[in-house]
């Protein structure tokens, strides 16, 4: 597979041409191993180690090994890349040929006796182990990768117990200078055992050719050859793929071991994709933050925002409630600061507003709806906007990502519109450009001109582009409605215009005579908003305001969509997060939350999938729970609520809407069908469509918690660099 | 000498008869039952002194005009509609009636090899990729065809494009032979003008381009799939096999790489009968074929001779001997650097054919003969070609970038002798970790060296070892 985007950039030129997409197909049928067989062919039997199984033709040795349940040992081999065949640590004896067999990449043949054990197969992976030793530096003792290496594990399981390197009393080991490719990853290239992977990742799945290899022989090397940074907003999976300690974590260089640290499965809630991870904690600190595999959502990567902003998590941080006295937010005790938010609520009569930001969970979005309604408010809603009209939000696939992330795989024809997945949801777009890359996805957009790491064709940046389309007069509409697995992709910040009924009304319309129910999709850009929606917030800031509220609860409210002249004069804000920013600048009463590595809460993502962080660490200071503050505000309003634990707010949830309290189950959405009839009077407005993340470098930061991470300032100060770099360059 | 005059066709009758519509068997040789494309029995025990009508390559000297006009009177282009009429199938029994074997080291079978492109059409090209990156050191037999005879080879390239159905050839040359490079492509170009290639060449209906390549000079582009990879305009790196190139080659289309000497024979063979080309050398082993003798003989020369040639006989007939005479030989190198050195007591008697090396402990490989006298200093010549492969691995895979290294670490000590008897086995068995582990055959042909100094110079690696640790007391 390794040479399918050759193929890809063969046939870019004419993508139309039938020759190379006849090549592309062959690669992808041999290469590939014919994941997907033609007509279900029959099965053939194999043996491994005298197990039998029954696999698919094309399917390799190592995977009919992996039916066997026999472990072969690999290193340059990755499930999820291009199969590069160089490591030879694979090599298997096959009973009857003389040569033994990369097990990565022999596709089996019918009867084969493969012997995973055999004396020769054992001398073989001993060898090639040597060999990787040979120029592999003996510094286990001071490598960040030390206890998490496959280089050190398999030397114990498969390595010789004696050395025979004799010569490195003449001339010693190869030393490779180490590169900077920017404030993430760390190289230490003597360690490199070329295995291609962080490559393969770069331009398969990253879709940035900026590493290779130069040189040949022993002089061989992983680089960028110019010295240049790797900037993609995925460059941190190269560190878990490196299978030795030649690319590691920068941040966490030299921080711990991992036997040493605790790890917490938990999700990410930086965008609204909802990766799954694994928090890895000491000494109450989150030292790191890993990917965990879920095949629907994130297959086995996380975006660098999500993986390297945790340090945010401990800068900026509320760690005492405060009150505003004089003028000053000053340190008070809780009981103090609780009483005088208390008597003010008390005092609103009823004119109290909440608004939830985007790290905002669940739980305390409903205990914060369910005080402000027992004071008799209905005025809860979300910063981010979405339109009202029509059916609105009350129809949950009218802002949900219908179409579920893992399907995205198949979709044949694309349209983003006012999107840039890249950086508002990198996680969907390495699905797109998987599509792209084996699917043959033919994807278009509306907006400015932007890169999506993969080949687009930008119709343009102008609104009357999308009624074009809707009403079939542009040509791309027809591709759509042909196409068999269709997507529409529109960014949550489009729909938050004025006219974005109007534009949701028209897609809705132009979707229904799609083949595919759920071609229409929406792509949220807060973890927050889409449980927001499911538990009866209201979309937009506009509400709150217009209550002229007494008192405003701004529940992780960062974005400054509130500011204080649009309040009323004796307003007062309640602010409730964990980190001093635009909310706690403007409030007059702080109460410290806690962040999503600190409490066990439901968080809803774009596709409208449940699931839960789970308490890593302790929150700071005296930073509460957020819906415990809710609670105990409730009890000195006078009307407590009625849940005094966890699982009993989850009971309240579970009232509300079930789908809450299924975690990583995704409820199908039937009413996608009934939306356009509902839908408002359809019109567009004109104007250019614009997207808020242009470029890598306003990626980093867009929540309090990356505001706060002097790692991703570093990665903008980078990405900035590298841009006037090769805009100078251009210029020349 | 006689060799370098013109010789005439001697088939053309046959050819008549086959123009006429005939099949194979109004052939001198061809039996009666035998299914077509099977050579026929040898008769001859006794192999060498190729006569001059017999030989393929008429200005392997350049003592003739090597453009189009004196090709054409040389014979070359004569009939060639006619063969390419024929047909595929026709062309490829031939060759398989000739026996002929690749010439480029291997020695796999031609005719089998292109009929692994004939396979049911499913709408992508072929392509036939022509391996002129001649890089084994020893050998120079591509670029006297490349520099002398250029419309050999643009012929042949027709002939067996047309054979596979190919569109296009594309010749892969070697960066430094600039000049054969330029001949070939003028000799193309003169093809062009006067219709033999391009649209309906040479008046058969047939398509067929071709193109040239040029390479940057590194060794490993010379196996075919780092060739097809360079061609493509990445790191000449060898690709993982299966697919083979007749699957997936060149831009993913099913590919033949072949050899610069084995096209060029394919026209003659064509004219002159499979029959002809069989009847010379042993059965499995027949033809003619071009040797490079290089090193301590008195007249190193690239000369066609017939297989299954005594090595002795090929050395003092066309060589001038070894220098100081045939008892002042210490070894052969007899195939290019990556094969087996031997040493004089197998030269006395050994056969210069695949199977008569392969008893040998030995191998063909591309037939340059590197003879060895007694000044020769062995344990540093195979040095130096570790050195050699070392430099050229590519650092795909493991065992080559790092095992070829070590080697050529302990290979340099030997050579002064600053190592341990023990590091003798210990280097045997490192090649042997290397060879067959690699994904091209580049591991193996630079453990083979290694192993035929063993093999046979084991004592000297010893006696210099022992010398070394007196002086050092």
């Amino acid at each position: 597979m390794i040479r399918a985007p050759l193929t890809k950039a063969l046939s870019l030129g004419s993508s139309t041409s039938p020759i190379h997409k006849i090549a592309a197909a062959a690669f992808r049928t041999t290469a590939v191993t014919a994941q997907i067989p033609a007509k279900a062919p029959e099965k053939i039997e194999v043996f491994v180690d005298d197990i039998p199984v029954h696999v698919e033709p094309g399917t390799t040795i190592l995977q009919a090994a992996a039916v066997a349940g026999v472990e072969i040992p690999r290193f340059c081999y990755h499930e999820r890349l291009a199969v590069a065949g160089n490591c030879r640590m694979c090599l298997v004896e096959i009973e009857k040929s003389p040569k033994l067999a990369a097990a990565c990449a022999m596709p089996v043949m019918k009867g084969w006796r493969i012997k995973t054990n055999s004396e020769k197969t054992r001398q073989a992976r001993e060898g090639v182990m040597e060999f990787l030793l040979m120029n592999h530096p003996l510094d286990c003792p001071i490598c960040d990768q030390g206890g998490e290496c496959d280089l050190q594990d398999q030397a114990m399981a498969f390595g010789s117990d004696r050395s025979r390197f004799t010569d490195i009393n003449h001339s010693g080991k190869r030393a490779v200078e180490d590169k900077d490719i920017g404030p993430l990853v760390k190289t230490i290239m003597t360690r490199c055992i070329h295995c291609t992977r962080c490559i393969r990742f770069a331009s398969e799945i990253a879709g940035v050719d900026d590493l290779g290899t130069t040189g040949r022989g022993n002089d061989m090397q992983i680089g960028t050859y110019v010295e240049k940074l790797f900037l993609s907003e995925m460059s941190g999976n190269v560190i878990d793929l490196c299978p030795v300690g030649a690319l590691t974590n920068k941040p966490f260089s030299f921080a711990a071991r991992p036997w040493e640290t605790r790890k917490i499965s938990s999700i990410d809630v930086l965008d609204a994709v909802g990766s799954n991870i694994i928090v890895s904690t000491r000494t109450n600190e989150v030292l790191r933050i890993l990917p965990r595999e879920n095949e629907e959502i994130n297959e086995e990567w996380l975006a660098d925002k999500s993986r390297f902003a945790c340090d945010g998590l401990k800068r900026q941080r509320l760690v005492a409630p405060m009150v505003r006295i004089k003028g000053e937010l000053t340190p008070v005790e809780w009981e103090g600061a609780l009483i005088e938010v208390g008597q003010k609520v008390r005092a609103a009569n009823g004119a109290v507003a909440g608004v939830a930001g985007s790290l905002a969970d669940v739980e305390s979005m409903v205990a914060l709806k369910d005080l402000l309604n027992r004071v008799g408010s209905e005025a809860v809603c979300t910063e981010q906007s979405f339109p009202s009209e029509g059916s609105g939000a009350d129809l949950r696939s009218n802002y949900l990502f219908n179409r579920n992330i893992q399907s995205l795989e198949t979709a044949d024809v694309a349209l983003l519109i006012g999107t840039n997945p890249r950086y508002e949801a990198p996680l969907i777009n390495t699905r797109l450009r998987k599509a792209y890359v084996h699917n043959e996805l033919e994807v278009a957009s509306i907006g400015p001109k932007i890169d999506l790491s993969y080949r687009h064709n930008n119709l343009g940046d102008d609104s009357n582009l999308i009624t074009q389309i809707c009403n079939g007069t542009h040509p791309f509409a027809a591709k759509l409605k042909e196409a068999k697995n269709p997507a529409i992709i529109v960014g949550s910040d489009l729909l938050a215009r004025p006219d974005g009924a109007g534009i949701l009304a028209n897609l809705q319309n132009f979707a229904k005579g799609f083949k595919s129910t759920s071609a229409l999709n929406v792509l949220q850009r807060n973890a927050s908003q889409a449980g927001a929606l499911d538990i009866g917030y209201q979309a937009g800031v506009e509400e709150a305001i217009k209550s002229k509220p007494k008192v405003l609860f701004l529940l992780n409210a960062d974005e400054a969509k509130v500011t204080r002249d649009q309040l009323p004069k004796d307003c007062y804000i309640v602010y409730v997060g964990h980190h001093g920013d635009e909310g706690a600048q403007i409030a007059d009463a702080v109460l410290p939350g806690v962040a999503y590595t600190e409490k066990t809460a439901t968080y809803v993502n774009t596709e409208g999938r449940a699931q839960q962080t789970l308490a890593a660490v302790s929150p700071p200071g005296l930073a509460r729970d957020d819906w415990k503050i809710f609670r105990a505000i409730s009890e000195i309003v006078g009307a407590p609520l009625p849940y005094d634990s966890l699982e009993e707010i989850r009971d309240r949830l579970d009232d509300i809407a079930p789908h809450l309290i299924r975690h990583g189950h995704l409820e199908a959405n039937s009413f996608q069908t009934v939306a356009p009839q509902l839908s408002a009077a359809p019109s567009i407005s004109s104007g250019k469509v614009s997207v808020q993340q242009l470029s890598l470098k306003d990626y980093f930061m867009t929540d309090p918690i990356s505001r706060a991470s002097p790692t991703m300032a570093k990665c903008i100060q980078a990405a900035k660099k590298e841009g006037e770099k090769k805009a100078a360059s251009a210029s020349c | 000498m006689l060799r370098h005059q013109i010789c005439r066709i001697q088939n053309l009758g046959a050819l008549t008869t086959l123009q006429n519509g005939k099949a194979v068997s109004t052939r001198a040789y061809s039996g009666s039952a035998l299914p077509p494309g099977t050579p026929p029995p040898q008769t001859r025990t006794t192999f060498g002194g190729l006569a001059d009508q017999d030989r393929v390559f008429t200005n392997l000297y350049g003592r003739h005009d090597w453009r189009l006009k004196g090709a054409l009177q040389r014979g070359d282009w004569y009939k060639t509609k006619e063969i390419i009429t024929k047909g595929p199938e026709w062309i490829i029994n031939e060759i398989k009636t000739s026996g002929l074997r690749g010439r480029g080291g291997a020695g796999f079978p031609s005719g089998l090899k292109w009929s692994f492109m004939n396979k049911p059409a499913d709408g992508r090209p072929k392509y036939l990729v022509v391996n002129a990156d001649e890089g084994e050191p020893g050998t120079c037999k591509d670029r006297e065809i490349m520099r002398h005879d250029p419309h050999k080879l643009v012929e042949g390239c027709l002939i067996a494009g047309s054979a596979m159905g190919a569109r296009s050839a594309y010749i892969y040359i070697r960066g430094e032979f600039y000049n054969e490079a330029s001949n070939m492509q003028m000799a193309i170009a003169e093809a062009y003008q006067a219709g033999l290639l391009g649209k309906n060449a040479c008046g058969s209906g047939y398509d067929f381009d071709i193109f040239v390549h040029r390479g940057a000079g590194a060794y490993i582009c010379g196996e075919e799939t780092a060739l097809i990879e360079s061609i493509e305009g990445k790191q000449g790196k060898p690709r993982l096999k299966p697919p083979f190139p007749a699957d997936a080659g060149l831009f993913g289309c099913p590919t033949t790489v072949a050899n610069v000497e084995t096209v060029a024979v394919a026209p003659t063979i064509c004219r002159r009968g499979g029959n002809w080309f069989a009847s010379f050398g042993r059965t499995r082993n027949s033809g003619t074929k071009l040797f490079n003798i290089s090193g301590h003989v008195n007249n190193p020369c690239t000369v066609e001779e017939e297989m299954s040639i005594p090595l002795k006989e090929l050395i003092e007939r066309h060589a001038g001997g070894v220098t100081g005479g045939w008892d002042n030989l210490l070894g052969v190198i007899p195939g290019g650097s990556s094969t087996p050195v031997i040493p004089k007591h197998v030269c006395d008697d050994v056969i210069m054919d695949f199977d008569g090396l392969v008893a040998a402990q030995t191998s063909l490989g591309t037939a340059a003969i590197i003879v060895m006298d007694k000044s020769a200093d062995i344990i540093k010549a195979i040095a130096r070609l570790s050195a050699f492969y070392k430099h050229e691995s590519c650092g795909q895979c493991t065992p080559c970038r790092e095992g070829i290294g070590w080697m050529n670490k302990i290979m340099q000590r030997f050579v002064t002798g600053n190592a341990q008897p023990n590091e003798i086995d210990m280097i045997l068995e490192i090649s042997k970790q290397i060879e067959g582990h690699t994904i091209c055959a580049l591991g193996d042909g630079a453990a083979w060296p290694v192993q035929g100094l063993i093999r046979h110079f084991r004592p000297e690696i010893e006696a210099r070892m022992k010398k070394y640790a007196q002086q050092a007391v």
